[in-house]
C-alpha cells in the first residue's frame, strides 16, 4: 500500500447559481494579464451546451486523456513515436478561436474624442493586434442558452441520446439546464504530466497539486491537447503553458483557494483523500461502466488503523490523517456516495467530484407541471426532463447506475426534510423512501447539515502545511533569505527573445 | 586583414557566444527557454511551414556534422557514383524542404496581424540569419559540385584547424566565393543562435523517450515504509 495524501474537492451543483463570482475571483488574482486574457482556469459553463472552450469535450477533436491498451493504457494525444513529428504541429491543438479571442474597448475615447453632433463610443479592440474587431465569441457566450439550436444542440454528450430524445428535450415546455463551474481536477493519473515532452508539468507528492514549471516549460504545448478538461492553457504572448494552481500560496497559509472561498452559492468543498498510488493501474484498466467504483476502490479509510499505520509509515503527518477523517470530501464521495467524478471515462482520476443537480433532472409529469406526490417519486427520475443517459455520460462515465444512486438519495432526504418542516408527508412515508434510497435517518441529517447549512470550517477542511519550514525545505539559508525579496520565481513574465 | 578578422576571430565570436551564452542563459534566466509556438495564434498555415522547415534543417545539421565528424567515411561512401548521388539527392531535398518551409513560416508571419503583433526583433534576426545561411548553402550546392564530396576535402580541414585553435585562415582564401559566403553566414547564424528563440533546439525533449509517463515532486524527502521482519 503506497498511501499519497491529495487535496480533492466537491461541487454540489443542485447548489450552484451559476453567478460567475468565482471565475472572476480567480480572474483577478491569477490570470489578469497580458497572454493571459483568455484563460478562465476556473469556468462556469451551460449544460446543456458547448462548453469552453467551444465543444472541449469532443475527444475526435483534441484527444485528450487516456485510452486503454491491453495490460495499460495511453494516451490519445501522443506517443514517444508519433511526437517527433507531431512536436511541430500538433494537430490536436486548440486555437485561440475555440475560446475566444480576448478584447476591450477604447474608452479613453469617450474622453478625448472631438466635439461633434454625435455621442462618441467606445469601439471594441483586439487585445492581441490592438485593432478594431468584431465581437464573435466572449466569456461564457452560451450562457443560459439551454434550448439553443448554436450551442446546447452542438453539446457532445447529446450523442448518448436518441433523436426522438434529442428532439424532447428541446420541446419548449421542457427547456432546462444546469450548470458545471469547472477548474483543474488535479487529476491522481493526470494525462498533462504525462504528455510533457520536457516534464515541465507535475504532481507535488505531499498534496497531489498538480502544477506547470514556468522555468522549464518549453511550448512544446502537448498538454494542452491531453488534458482532457482543457485545463492547462498556452499563454501566446510568453510562449509558456499555464494552469490552475489551486492557490497553493493561500492552502499554504491555510486559506481556501480563490474560487471556493468566493463561491455564493456554497456548492464548494475542499478536504483531503488519502488514496492508494499502487492501486492507480487497477482503477483506470477497467471498462467505462465500472470506472466510478473503480476510482472508489482506489480511496482509502482514514479510520481503518491498517490505513493509518501505512500512511504514518509515509511520513504523512497526524494532522494530515486528522484532516482526511474529517474530510467533507471523503463523506461525499465514499460514505454517501453522491459526489462523482466528470468524464471519468477519460481515466486521469480526476480528484473534483460532482454532486450531480437534482432540479434539472425532476419529472415533468402530465401537462400540468411536477407530480409532487410520493407515490413513484423516486422512480421520477427515470422520466427526467434531462434523460438520466446524459446525465451518465457526463458523471457515470456512460453508466446510469452510480447517477440513479446519488439522485435517488437526494430526492429521498429533501422528503425527509419535508416531511420534518411542511410537514405534508408523514414521517413513515419518509422513511420509506429514506430506506429504499439506501438512507437512514442519521445519514440524511449529516447530508442536510453539509449541503445547506455548513459553515466554512466544514466545507474547507485544510490540513496546515507547515509554511514555516517552507524556506528550509528549498534547502535555503533562513538567515540569507531574511530581508530579500522571497524565495522562488524571480523574473518578469515577459516573452524570451 | 578582413579575412583574418573573417575567418580567423569571427569563429571564435561565434562559437563563445554559442556555448557560453546559452549555458549563462540557462542557468539564469530559464524562464526564456522556449520554442515560442505560435500555433495557438494561427495552425493551418503553421504545418506547412513548421514541418518541412524542421525536417530539412535537422537533416541538414546532421549531415554536415557527420561531414565534420567522419569526413573519411564520407569520402569512402562517395567512392561509388551512385552512392554520392544519394547522398547528394537527399541534402538537396532537405534544403530544398527548409527553404520552401521557412519561405512558407515568413509569408505566415507576414501574412497574420495576430502574428505580427506578437514578433519581436529576434525573431527577424532568427528569419534573416538562417535565409542566409540555407540560401548561401543552397548556392554552394548548385554552383559547386559536388558538396560532399569537396566539403570533406577542403573546408573540414579548415573547420577542425579552427577547433585545434590555429585556424588555417588561407584554406578559406583560396575559396571561391559561394563557399566563403556560407561558412561566413553560418558563423553568423551560430553566433546569433544563443540570442534568439533557437535556443530551443539545445532543449530538444529527448529524456521524454525514457521517462516514465507520471512525475511526483516531494519537497520533504519521501519516507519509505520500513521493512518488517
Ligand atoms: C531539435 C529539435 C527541434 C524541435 C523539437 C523544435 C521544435 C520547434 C517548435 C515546437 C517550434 C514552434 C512551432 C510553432 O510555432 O508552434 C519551433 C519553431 C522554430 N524552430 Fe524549431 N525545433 C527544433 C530544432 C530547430 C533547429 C535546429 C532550428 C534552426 C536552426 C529551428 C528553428 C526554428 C525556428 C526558426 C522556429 C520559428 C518558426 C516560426 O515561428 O516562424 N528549430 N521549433
Ligand atoms: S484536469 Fe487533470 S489532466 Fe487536466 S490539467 Fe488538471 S490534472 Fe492535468
Ligand atoms: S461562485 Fe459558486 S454559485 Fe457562483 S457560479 Fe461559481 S460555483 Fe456557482
Amino acid at each position: 500500500m503506497d498511501v499519497r495524501s491529495q487535496v480533492a474537492m466537491v461541487f454540489h451543483l443542485d447548489k450552484c447559481i451559476g453567478c460567475h463570482t468565482c471565475s472572476i475571483a480567480c480572474k483577478n488574482v491569477w490570470t489578469d494579464r497580458k497572454g493571459a486574457e483568455y484563460m478562465w482556469w476556473n469556468n462556469v459553463e451551460t449544460k446543456p451546451g458547448t462548453g469552453y472552450p467551444t465543444r472541449w469535450e469532443d475527444q475526435q477533436q483534441y484527444k485528450g486523456g487516456w485510452e486503454r491498451d491491453g495490460k495499460l493504457i495511453k494516451l490519445r494525444a501522443v506517443d514517444k513515436v508519433r511526437g517527433a513529428v507531431t512536436v511541430f504541429h500538433n494537430p490536436a491543438l486548440p486555437t485561440i478561436d475555440d475560446y475566444y479571442e480576448p478584447f476591450t474597448y477604447t474608452y479613453e475615447e469617450l474622453f478625448t474624442a472631438a466635439e461633434g453632433a454625435d455621442q462618441p463610443v467606445a469601439k471594441p479592440i483586439s487585445m492581441i493586434t490592438g485593432k478594431p474587431m468584431n465581437i464573435e465569441a466572449g466569456p461564457n457566450w452560451d450562457d443560459d442558452l439551454g434550448g439553443s439550436p448554436v450551442y446546447a444542440a452542438n453539446d457532445p454528450n447529446l450523442e448518448a441520446l436518441t433523436p426522438e430524445e434529442r428532439q424532447q428535450m428541446f420541446d419548449v415546455e421542457k427547456l432546462v439546464f444546469f450548470y458545471v463551474p469547472r477548474i483543474c481536477n488535479h487529476c491522481a493519473n493526470p494525462s498533462c504530466v504525462a504528455s510533457c515532452p520536457s516534464g515541465a508539468l507535475y504532481k507535488r507528492g505531499e498534496d497531489g497539486i498538480v502544477l506547470l514549471n514556468q522555468e522549464r516549460c518549453r511550448a512544446w504545448r502537448f498538454c494542452v491537447s491531453a488534458c482532457p478538461y482543457k485545463k492547462t492553457y498556452f499563454n501566446w504572448s510568453t510562449g509558456k503553458s499555464e494552469k490552475c494552481i489551486l492557490c497553493y500560496p493561500r492552502l499554504e497559509s491555510g486559506q481556501a483557494p480563490a474560487c471556493f472561498h468566493s463561491c455564493v452559492g456554497r456548492i464548494r468543498y475542499l478536504g483531503i483523500l488519502l488514496y492508494d498510488a499502487d492501486k492507480i493501474l487497477d482503477a483506470v484498466n477497467v471498462p467505462d461502466s465500472e470506472l466510478v467504483d473503480a476510482q472508489r476502490r482506489m480511496i482509502l479509510d482514514p479510520f481503518d488503523p491498517e490505513v493509518i499505520a501505512a500512511a504514518k509509515e509515509r511520513g504523512i503527518g497526524d494532522d494530515v490523517i486528522s484532516a482526511a477523517q474529517r474530510s467533507p470530501v471523503y463523506k461525499f464521495v465514499m460514505e454517501w456516495k453522491l459526489a462523482l467524478p466528470l468524464h471519468a471515462e477519460h481515466r486521469t482520476l480526476p480528484m473534483l467530484f460532482y454532486v450531480p443537480p437534482m432540479l434539472p433532472v425532476q419529472a415533468k409529469v402530465g401537462d400540468y407541471g411536477y407530480d409532487t406526490s410520493v407515490e413513484g417519486f423516486l422512480g421520477s427520475i427515470d422520466q427526467a426532463r434531462l434523460p438520466l443517459k446524459y446525465m451518465a455520460k457526463l458523471f457515470g462515465a456512460g453508466n446510469e447506475a452510480p447517477v440513479r444512486y446519488a439522485l435517488r438519495k437526494q430526492l429521498a432526504v429533501r422528503h425527509h426534510r419535508r416531511a420534518l418542516q411542511a410537514c405534508d408527508i408523514t414521517p413513515e412515508q419518509a422513511q420509506a423512501l429514506l430506506t429504499e434510497a439506501d438512507c437512514d435517518v442519521e445519514q440524511a441529517d449529516a447530508i442536510h447539515r453539509l449541503t445547506a447549512i455548513a459553515a466554512f470550517e466544514d466545507r474547507f477542511v485544510i490540513p496546515p502545511m507547515h509554511r514555516e519550514e517552507a524556506i528550509e525545505l528549498l534547502d535555503e539559508d533562513t538567515l540569507a533569505a531574511k530581508g530579500s525579496t522571497g524565495i522562488g520565481f524571480r523574473e518578469g513574465p515577459a516573452r524570451g527573445p | 586583414m578582413l579575412n583574418l578578422m573573417l575567418y580567423g576571430v569571427l569563429p571564435y565570436l561565434a562559437i563563445g557566444s554559442f556555448f557560453c551564452v546559452s549555458v549563462v542563459r540557462y542557468l539564469k534566466m530559464p524562464f526564456t527557454f522556449s520554442s515560442l509556438s505560435t500555433q495557438f495564434l494561427e495552425s493551418k498555415q503553421l504545418f506547412w511551414g513548421s514541418v518541412p522547415f524542421h525536417i530539412g534543417i535537422l537533416t541538414l545539421f546532421a549531415g554536415h556534422l557527420v561531414g565534420f565528424m567522419f569526413p573519411r567515411a564520407v569520402m569512402a561512401w562517395n567512392g561509388m557514383p551512385v552512392r554520392l548521388l544519394i547522398l547528394e539527392t537527399t541534402a538537396m531535398i532537405a534544403a530544398f524542404l527548409a527553404l520552401v518551409g521557412l519561405t512558407a513560416l515568413i509569408v505566415r508571419r507576414a501574412g497574420s496581424a495576430r502574428l505580427r503583433a506578437n514578433t519581436t526583433v529576434m525573431d527577424v534576426l532568427v528569419y534573416v540569419t538562417l535565409l542566409m545561411a540555407i540560401g548561401t548553402g543552397l548556392w554552394v550546392a548548385l554552383a559547386m559540385r559536388w558538396g560532399s564530396a569537396w566539403y570533406t576535402h577542403t573546408l573540414v580541414p579548415y573547420l577542425w584547424s579552427v577547433f585545434k585553435l590555429n585556424p588555417d585562415v588561407q584554406l578559406m582564401v583560396d575559396m571561391k566565393l559561394p563557399a566563403q559566403l556560407h561558412v561566413i553566414s553560418a558563423f553568423l547564424l551560430i553566433g546569433v543562435f544563443s540570442f534568439t528563440r533557437l535556443v530551443h533546439a539545445f532543449v530538444a525533449p529527448l529524456p521524454y523517450l525514457w521517462r516514465p509517463p507520471q512525475q511526483v515532486i516531494w519537497n520533504r524527502a519521501r519516507r519509505q515504509p520500513q521493512a518488517h521482519d
